[in-house]
């Protein structure tokens, strides 16, 4: 029986051959650049987010440390946060009141048992966020990336997110505010909250400024990733040790889950 | 004949006001763009000079709705590009704030009284901390942070 594939390989034709080898060469070229780009990465966002990835934190609240406060002090930094300032009238308990925050540590104790857990919590990033629906200007919004924040140029200070919220997790800026970083703008008359790092989201950084302070500290209390992918840690630890959703009866779908409370 | 040479000479002079008055103008804003920046090295701002002047406001807001809703960073009409070639430095090698009234922005607000808000937010000085998020270009950013961060850490309010 005669091979029917070697009537065609007999007839190779040099120029054409030639040309599609020049073809691949150019499509190569042009291909490899973006390829590359990609893999190295780490270049500021050109593309709008998509729902592919949803960035969440899982807690481990037996990783953390009573009297820690690493997270809240990376958070402080990362966002201009330490350049608040008391005013001199102003009382101490009212400044620790009103202050901006965007972590706060908490601290629980079952009376019964004696038990006490410490937790970091912040905006829990929603999938059914409160804060969005009541918004009256559409400044609080969720991005397609699952972060939750605040567009502050279209935010008229009016708190109802801050009343909303179940988790006290926004804080209203009740002072002018001076020497602000480039990558986080904020002032006087705006709601803010934790946005997950946002601009290291943009600059394709890998974890946010908590999570890299609580790694730094010995604890890694806190993991960050995509929710959304099978492969990532945090996927895989959330399926190994079991988890919760802080108010999981108001079925807001937190982004944020803590293991051990 | 007299009067022929009268109309013209009256035009001539006319002709080199006008240029004058485009001259003066240009030499003022060109004090104001950073040595050795991007911007130095350039005929024109990111858009033609005339456009950037009367249509800034439109592309830093195109520019915003892109940053915050859909994460886009690192274009030609971003904010912090204009804070990056337009800052000054006094002899202490401190930024002055942009929006200052006698500094890029401030000064033409001021005189076209127009209020500026953007600075009441954003930072009106090249103020970087940690890894520098806008890689890639040559810009005295990096110079000028640890002076920033030194001002901050005195708690300069």
């Amino acid at each position: 029986m005669k091979d029917e594939n070697q009537v065609t390989h007999e007839g190779v034709d040099p120029e054409r051959r030639a040309f599609m080898g020049v073809a691949a060469g150019v499509t190569a070229a042009m291909v490899a650049p973006g390829v590359i780009l990609h893999a190295v990465a780490a270049v500021p966002r050109s593309e709008p987010v998509t729902s592919d990835v949803r960035w969440g934190l899982l807690i481990e609240t037996s990783k953390c440390v009573d009297g820690c406060s690493a997270c809240v002090d990376a958070c402080d930094q990362e966002n201009g946060l330490d350049l608040q300032a008391k005013h001199a009238q102003e009382s101490l308990e009212n400044w620790e009141h009103q202050k901006a925050v965007w972590i706060r540590k908490v601290k629980l104790q079952d009376n019964q048992t004696g038990r006490v857990t410490n937790l970091p919590l912040m905006c829990q990033h929603c999938e059914h966020p409160p804060c969005v629906d009541v918004c009256p200007t559409g400044a609080s919004f969720k991005r397609a990336d699952g972060i939750v924040m605040v567009d502050r140029h279209t935010c008229i200070g009016c708190r109802y997110c801050m009343m909303a919220c179940p988790y006290k997790a926004r804080s209203f800026i009740h002072q002018e505010s001076h020497g602000q970083l480039t990558s986080v703008p904020r002032g006087k008359g705006c709601v803010e909250s934790c946005n997950l790092c946002v601009h290291r989201r943009d600059h394709g950084q890998e974890s946010t400024a908590c999570v890299d302070a609580c790694a730094e500290a010995g604890h890694e209390a806190i993991l960050f990733g995509d929710l959304k992918d099978p492969a990532s840690p945090i996927r895989k630890r959330l399926e190994d040790i079991p988890n919760r959703q802080i108010r999981e009866d108001l079925a807001l779908n937190t982004g944020v889950r803590y293991a051990g409370v | 004949m007299a009067k022929a040479v009268l109309r013209a000479s009256l035009v001539a002079t006319g002709l080199v006001w006008a240029l004058l008055a485009q001259t003066v103008p240009a030499g003022d804003v060109k004090r104001y763009v950073v040595e050795g920046s991007r911007a130095a090295g350039l005929e024109s701002c990111v858009e033609p000079t005339e456009r950037m002047r009367r249509e800034h406001m439109e592309f830093i807001k195109h520019q915003r709705i892109a940053t915050v809703h859909e994460g886009i960073r690192g274009t030609k009409h971003r904010l912090s590009g204009c804070v990056e070639c337009h800052i000054s430095y006094d002899a202490e090698r401190v930024p002055r704030p942009i929006d200052r009234r006698d500094q890029f922005c401030g000064a033409c607000h001021a005189f076209a009284a127009v209020d500026l808000n953007c600075f009441d937010c954003h930072a009106a000085v090249p103020n970087v901390s940690g890894p520098a998020p806008e890689v890639g270009e040559a810009h005295p950013t990096a110079v000028v942070a640890p002076s920033v961060e030194s001002r901050r850490e005195l708690g300069g309010h």
